[in-house]
């Protein structure tokens, strides 16, 4: 659910992070119902039914999507956490599972696709490249899909077993579970793509992007 | 060693160059100049009919004496033969070869891809753009050897010029089905499909 009523700029943060005037009505709001005392059963039944029906998106570009199908199979069957309905549609769907490597031709269409997500929503890096970039350290790849959409849950592997995306799965409900539907700081939407158009300072992305493993003697003068 | 070799000789004289036997694979070189005329003979004449083209590609060797080639890999398939044909080019001078495009429709994107990674030109190309890196990439192309694996950008402005691709502007107007709706479209974005004008990256302050 969205409500922009009128935004405006919060100083000292980024320009991609607005907030509403509704703010002032969740702050009044979560102030009464702190002092009726029903605030954490208000949070706890809101975090319950998000958390456990979790509709993904599934982003698979590679391998590790073999791996993500298995998981949604009958031995594995993430639909016994709420998963059943696979969305295959940005609007319709809780949790991004980018699963495989992100060549940075594909950069805007996942990142149009996080923008087409209704809030709230998550995002679940599947495996090393979608991570890190993985062994694709060079010209063609993302290093790491945080560069491009904010990332919840980092699944590590190469692939990942099954039981490694499940886990990844249920670290995702208990910080769902965690999360507070008074708490004014994580209804901030991020915003479209600006003409800068980076989540974050440049000088972040190229230190997250350093070289590592056997491309480590390889420089970008070379 | 391939009979097609002898034959080509007597038919082109000077424009046939050394000719290899590798491993059972026959390699022959071609002047430049007189490549389409080899090719168009190899797929028509009589009795070598190589009616198929497997692969085009190129190589840059590590040497930077050597020129770098262009490699057609033929096959008739009726007689179960190969034959390699391979061009020259220096890497220092002019990057052109004609295209055989109009001898084998399906040279087409094997082409565009060998122009994308290697800046190859192919005169006569129809429809000559990158086809794996988007149209708006300009780090330079990647399978040369003076390209730093790791792209000539900071990955900061790599990232910032690949979200501010499109995604739809890698596709021609034929391969989109808006095609189909060209004459319902309005006049503005009809004016812009017409001039075929594409994705455009933003200067960066």
């Amino acid at each position: 659910m969205k409500h922009v009523l009128e935004t405006k700029e919060v100083a000292g943060q980024s320009p991609n992070y607005q907030t509403t005037r509704f703010d002032t009505l969740v702050e009044w709001a979560s102030g009464l119902a702190k002092k009726l005392g029903i605030a954490k059963p208000i949070d706890w039944a809101v975090n319950s039914s998000r958390a456990n029906s979790l509709w993904p998106m599934p982003f698979g570009t590679a391998c590790c999507a073999i791996e993500f199908m298995a998981t949604a199979a009958s031995r594995y069957d993430f639909a016994r956490f709420g998963m059943e309905r696979q969305a295959f549609s940005p609007r319709q769907s809780d949790v991004l599972i980018c699963a495989g490597r992100l060549p940075f031709k594909l950069a805007p269409v996942i990142r149009r696709i996080y923008d087409q997500m209704p809030q709230p929503k998550w995002v679940i890096s599947m495996g090393a490249c979608a991570s890190s970039g993985g062994i694709f350290d060079n010209y063609a790849m993302v290093q790491g899909i945080d560069t491009i959409v904010p990332v919840d849950v980092y699944v590590p592997g190469c692939p990942p077993r099954p039981e490694g995306l499940l886990y990844g799965i249920l670290l995702l409900h208990k910080k769902i579970k965690g999360e507070s539907l008074f708490d004014a700081e994580r209804r901030r939407d991020e915003q479209p793509l600006d003409a800068h158009g980076l989540r974050m300072a440049p000088e972040q992305i190229d230190e997250i992007s350093e070289p590592f493993g056997n491309s480590v003697h390889q420089f970008r003068s070379s | 060693m391939n009979p097609s070799v002898d034959a080509l000789r007597t038919t082109f004289g000077s424009a046939i160059g050394r000719a290899l036997d590798v491993r059972g694979d026959t390699i022959v070189y071609v002047q430049r100049e007189r490549l389409l005329d080899v090719m168009r003979w190899l797929r028509d004449t009589p009795g070598h009919e190589y009616h198929y083209l497997v692969d085009v590609t190129a190589v840059e060797y590590r040497d930077r004496e050597r020129p770098l080639e262009v490699v057609y890999f033929l096959r008739a398939l009726h007689r179960q033969a190969d034959l390699r044909v391979k061009v020259e080019l220096d890497a220092t001078g002019d990057l052109t070869v004609d295209s055989v495009v109009s001898l084998w429709a399906g040279a087409d994107w094997l082409e565009r891809e060998v122009y994308d990674m290697f800046g190859i030109t192919f005169s006569g190309h129809p429809d000559l753009r990158r086809i794996l890196m988007w149209e708006t990439y300009s780090e330079g192309y990647p399978l040369r050897k003076d390209f730093p694996l790791r792209g000539r950008f900071s990955r900061a402005e790599q990232v910032r010029q690949a979200l501010n691709i499109s995604p739809e502007a890698n596709y021609s107007m034929e391969e989109l089905s808006i095609a189909d709706a060209y004459d319902d479209l309005p006049a503005d974005m009809r004016e812009r499909l017409r001039k075929g004008e594409r994705g455009r990256v933003q200067e960066s302050e």
